[in-house]
């Protein structure tokens, strides 16, 4: 069975990483699944931050109340919040380089071991451009990526090393897919927890990184 | 002075020139100024290098300027969702310089504040650091980065008054400021010209000294993805 099929799935992978958001955090989420935490973060205070100029981001408009002047990161339709501030993209990212988000949460193409992220070009091939997400990894205070353990043709997306251009370098704090969680620590990944009905074996299987214990 | 024109042709006019470095505002399709860039690809101006965080998208925006190929290069943060932006990049018509979003905000802004350099920890390690200078602080990396200083800066704002004072709506505020400073000249188009005095001059986001030239016009306003929930039944 490959192994995008097992463990958690979209959803579940996004509830697991709403977990690592705590009670009065400021906090950047990316285009994706990491979109879909903002459903799970349940009676937290979080204060999402859209880096085109918002914090205090709230959920779609209702059917006819799109407003083409108020949109996210993503360009979807947002609506404001009773707590919302809109600024220039200048301050927006004077608060995310200047350490004021406490974490992002975003999605990745590769994760080395070391921590190398790489999420914004393939060469010759796809070129979408890091948008704001050097600035992101750069300057918030945790990275969390969520992402698939591996890709369409089953290779593991945890590396020893990066082999597309980086978006930044030794940033990633924690890495969520969908067979488990890891951490970035010294000379590897460390397993903190796996996924519902994997085990550590099929997760290692899975894993080109160095995994420490 | 007369900061106000009857419309986008005559608030260009004898601003243009072929070769000419031009900053847009906006984010993706919002808060961009529409109006001002379809009276460039109506002048016929080319060689342009535009700094925006985008390129619109296929045929709107500052798609249409690609269409006509005016544009010879980009300074721009993302590339997605428009397929005549990534093959003329790719095929090696247009230039491209790829700027983190941050990076190209902050050198828009350092630009219209007198500021030429400054050093950011933004892309350290990455291909946006080639061939720039390095520079460790307190122990850790940043590159050194350029203000930008541009010929023309051209954005689209809510509401001014006839001296040039801006206010924006909501996210489409984005980049529009930062790029109405670096400019040398900055022609803003807006939706409303509202009378001197009644503005609060505690609510301008943008004072009319950053800004030259204005004009008003109706919006198309498109909406790039359009999402929306269900109202829930009781």
């Amino acid at each position: 069975m490959p192994s995008e099929m097992k463990g958690w799935d979209r959803n579940q992978m996004a509830e697991r990483a709403a977990q690592e958001l705590e009670d009065g955090m400021y906090v950047n989420l990316g285009i994706g699944i990491p979109t879909l935490v903002a459903n799970y973060v349940g009676d937290k205070d979080i204060t999402l931050q859209s880096e085109n100029g918002m914090l205090g981001m709230g959920p779609f408009p209702y059917e006819g109340e799109e407003d083409p002047d108020l949109i996210n990161a993503g360009k979807q339709t947002i609506t404001e919040l009773s707590r919302t501030s809109y600024f220039d993209s200048a301050m927006s990212f004077g608060m995310i380089r200047g350490g004021k988000i406490a974490a992002a949460i975003l999605g990745a193409m590769e994760v080395a071991e070391n921590g190398d992220l790489a999420n914004w070009m393939i060469p010759g091939k796809l070129v979408k451009g890091m948008g704001g997400a050097m600035d992101l990894v750069a300057g918030v205070g945790r990275v969390i990526v969520v992402m698939d353990h591996t890709n369409k043709a089953g290779e593991s997306k945890l590396l020893k090393t990066c082999t597309l251009p980086l978006t930044g370098k030794g940033v990633v704090d924690r890495i969520i897919t969908n067979l488990g969680v890891l951490d970035v620590v010294p000379g590897g990944l460390k397993i903190v927890e796996t996924a519902d009905g994997v085990t550590e074996d099929e997760l290692r299987a899975a894993t080109e990184a160095t995994i420490v214990s | 002075m007369q900061k106000v024109y009857a419309n986008a042709d005559e608030a260009l006019d004898g601003l243009l020139k072929d070769g000419m470095l031009i900053a847009a505002g906006g984010f993706g399709l919002c808060g961009i100024p529409e109006l001002l860039i379809d009276a460039i690809v109506k002048s016929g101006v080319r060689n342009l290098t535009v700094a925006s965080n985008n390129c619109g998208v296929d045929g709107f925006g500052l798609g249409k300027l690609l269409d006509t190929k005016q544009i010879s290069k980009m300074m721009s943060s993302y590339v997605g969702e428009n397929t005549e932006f990534m093959r003329q990049y790719l095929s090696g018509e247009l230039e491209l310089e790829f700027n983190p979003q941050g990076t190209l905000a902050e050198r828009m802004r350092a630009g219209g504040a007198g500021i030429p350099g400054f050093y950011t920890k933004t892309g350290v390690g990455t291909q946006i650091a080639e061939g720039k200078e390095v520079k460790s602080f307190d122990g850790e990396d940043y590159i050194l980065e350029r203000g930008i200083f541009a010929d023309l800066s051209i954005v689209k704002a809510w509401k001014a008054d006839d001296t040039g004072n801006l206010v924006f709506r909501k996210t489409a505020r984005n980049f529009n400021p930062p790029a109405a400073m670096c400019g040398r000249v900055c022609v803003a188009e807006v939706e409303e010209i509202v009378p001197r005095g009644s503005l609060d001059p505690d609510l301008i986001h943008l004072p009319g000294i950053y800004v030259h030239r204005i004009v008003q016009g109706q919006h198309e306003k498109r909406i790039e993805q359009r999402t929306t929930r269900k109202k829930e039944t009781a």
